[in-house]
């Protein structure tokens, strides 16, 4: 019972930072933008968030500045892309190769140091229940907060005049703009916003998850956040499921060994990535595709004379 | 007021100049970033820009470092004309050390001048064999290309971790996670003695000429070039789209198997887990700044050369972290997406604002028309 108890807390340690980076990317996405750069702010979002929490003492701060680094990043693509009229998948590598880069030189500065642990929530009398309690009542309030992201990015697209207009504008940019929709701005404020959440869930990683920097440590969640959306066929609620879904694959490696499974660990570490692939293929079937479909303007580039 | 015009043809005067401006505001943004981070910009860049050219052994050091590069970039600018996202390289470069690595230690003290070619061929095949899977699962159902091959990078370089800490790991090797070092017969003949410069290097000419040969008088070029810019006319004008996602995944996986073998064969000398070191992420750089263009290529992959030498001999200099090579390599990519606007566009200053190209071009035949009369 501890044993299960340890596992789907883990779980939801493991899956939490990929809710936050596949719902801004849901956003973005539903708004006719591909950022590919999910990595990059990811990873400039878990340095971020490390370095502020360090120098102030303050995890609070640091969730702050993961979510700054994350959003600066995002808006370079954006200019890039949104002003610049740039190719966006280049673009999106270009801000993976570039986050890396300058996450490992603000971070040398940092190697070896550690943090508090990240406090949480002990709710009276619930977080006694076994099992439940430690999973449900014990967690940190990231990990309420993605849930309640989930709501609200769910709530703010299906029932609000603002989803509506971020929707039109993904749907069909040129139909957007003849309604005096400012096409452009809003999708830098809506890549803004997913980049926010790419760093909150980079600096998840390096707050909570554990709470040090490694170089390269988001080790290609970002990647796993895209393939997330696509499963989640651009849904809320999905991507929830699905990010809970790879949390699941990539801790199986942890608990692994406790099962006594002798596999070189190095195997066990290919199931979330194998797993993806096989995802995208069983989201690609006929069927699928009819069912779900990718916003129509996803990743084509807006031109109006201006 | 500014205002962009669309160019019915992209300029060729700034094609090619563009990659050189964003070379020199690297530089600058590079000036930028040393002065923030407090070490001396004025000396970290000497050591990066002309450290690479100062004795012999370091320009073929240059070389070392372009020739896989170019391998990998020449590939991938033929699926990239033609919207085919090979992001995968790096992965399909690991397996190409992989499968040349084991032909290696499968012939290991065997001698003979077949086996250098053998290894060659295996590292093609191991490349292309990694690329067939993002490639049928495109053609077949449709799944992107982009986030498979990008996986099966993560997958190939555990693979070649948990291969050499198990059944390609050297008996000898005191339990390290290394392979034995390969055979006398197994490693590519040298160009220039006392270098690293090996047979490898010769290669990259042969196939950017051919690939520029292949892309401007056959066929195959106007297809991909026609797949790329216009889809639908490609396809009324018969072409397959199935067809070239296989032909452009083929070619640049095996080219980066190509590069992973000589890699590993070559420079390292025996299989180790830190084979990839992000060669097939720069070479997507390399395609670009190279404007996808075979010689171009060639030269651009000389131009990162440089950013990886130079930037060895700053971090050894001047104790300068490794990382400083993926932000210079980054800001370059940044810098050509911006100046490319100017090579498709073109800024007007003047004009009334919030006016159509139409009304615009209407009133200046008007214009015209009443000049005449």
């Amino acid at each position: 019972m501890e044993l299960l108890a340890g596992i789907l807390f883990t779980l939801t340690i493991a899956s939490t930072p990929l809710v936050y980076a596949a719902l801004g990317e849901l956003v973005v996405e539903r708004s006719g933008v591909l950022n590919l750069g999910v990595e990059g702010m990811m990873i400039i979002g878990a340095i971020g968030g490390f370095a502020v929490a360090y120098s102030s003492g303050s995890v609070a701060m640091g969730v702050f500045g993961g979510v700054v680094a994350g959003a600066t990043l995002a808006l370079l693509f954006g200019a890039i892309t949104q002003i610049f009229l740039a190719n966006q998948v280049v673009t999106g590598l270009a801000l993976t190769i570039f986050g890396l880069g300058i996450s490992a030189l603000i971070g040398q500065a940092y190697t070896g140091q550690t943090l508090d642990t990240f406090p949480r929530l002990y709710l009276p009398v619930l977080s006694e229940v076994p099992i439940l309690g430690k999973v449900v009542f014990q967690q940190d309030i990231l990990v309420y907060g993605s849930i309640a992201l989930t709501a609200a990015v769910w709530w703010t697209l299906t029932r609000t005049r603002l989803g509506l207009i971020i929707r039109a504008v993904g749907e069909d940019h040129e139909a957007a703009h003849a309604l005096g929709f400012p096409v452009i701005p809003i999708r830098l404020a809506v890549l803004a916003f997913g980049g926010g959440c790419a760093g909150l869930g980079g600096a998840y990683l390096s707050l909570v998850q554990t709470p040090i920097w490694v170089e390269d440590m988001t080790a290609g969640r970002g990647w796993i956040a895209l393939a997330i959306v696509v499963f989640a066929a651009w849904r809320p609620w999905r991507v929830l499921l699905g990010a809970y879904l790879f949390g699941g694959f990539t801790i199986i490696q942890l608990h692994a060994q406790a099962f006594g499974v002798n596999i070189s660990p190095q195997y066990l570490s290919m199931i979330p990535y194998i797993v993806t692939i096989l995802v995208l293929v069983a989201m690609s079937t006929d069927t699928a595709r009819r069912h779900f479909r990718a916003p129509a303007c996803l990743g084509k580039t807006f031109f109006t004379v201006r | 007021m500014l205002r962009l015009e669309p160019r019915t043809e992209r300029s060729r005067l700034l094609l090619w100049t563009t990659p050189l401006l964003a070379a020199a505001m690297t530089v600058v943004s590079a000036y930028a970033v040393f002065l923030i981070i407090g070490v001396d910009p004025a000396k970290a860049l000497r050591h990066v820009i002309f450290d690479p050219f100062s004795s012999a052994y370091a320009r073929s050091e240059l070389l070392v470092k372009a020739a896989p590069l170019a391998l990998i970039a020449l590939g991938l600018s033929l699926g990239f004309r033609a919207n085919v996202w090979n992001i995968g390289a790096e992965g399909q470069f690991t397996l190409g050390a992989i499968g040349g690595g084991a032909i290696a230690l499968a012939f290991y003290g065997v001698d003979g001048p077949w086996l250098f070619p053998l290894i060659c061929a295996g590292g093609i095949a191991a490349g292309m064999g990694w690329a067939a899977v993002p490639a049928a699962l495109r053609t077949r159902m449709g799944v992107n290309e982009i986030l498979v091959s990008l996986m099966l990078t993560y997958i190939a370089v555990l693979l070649l971790s948990a291969l050499v800490s198990g059944p390609l790991r050297d008996p000898d090797g005191f339990n390290f996670p290394e392979s034995r070092i390969f055979h006398e017969s197994a490693i590519p003949p040298m160009l220039i003695e006392g270098t690293r410069a090996h047979i490898g290097i010769a290669i990259v000419p042969i196939v950017a000429i051919f690939l520029w040969w292949l892309t401007r008088y056959h066929e195959v070029g106007l297809s991909l070039r026609l797949l790329g810019d216009t889809p639908r006319a490609a396809r009324f004008a018969g072409y397959s789209e199935a067809r070239a996602v296989w032909f452009c995944l083929l070619i640049s996986g095996g080219l980066a198997g190509l590069a992973g073998a000589l890699e590993a064969t070559g420079p390292i000398g025996q299989l180790v887990p830190g084979i990839p070191v992000g060669y097939g992420f720069t070479a997507i750089i390399v395609a670009f700044l190279g404007r996808l263009h075979p010689i171009g290529v060639v030269f651009a992959a000389l131009a990162l050369a440089v950013s990886y030498i130079g930037g060895e001999s700053a971090q050894i200099a001047m104790s300068l972290p490794a990382a400083m090579v993926g932000v210079l390599q980054g800001t370059l990519l940044f810098w050509l997406l911006i100046f490319d606007l100017f090579v498709g566009y073109r800024v007007r200053l003047l004009g009334p604002p919030k006016k159509s190209v139409r009304a615009t071009a209407e009133s200046d035949r008007e214009m015209s028309e009443a000049g005449g009369a």
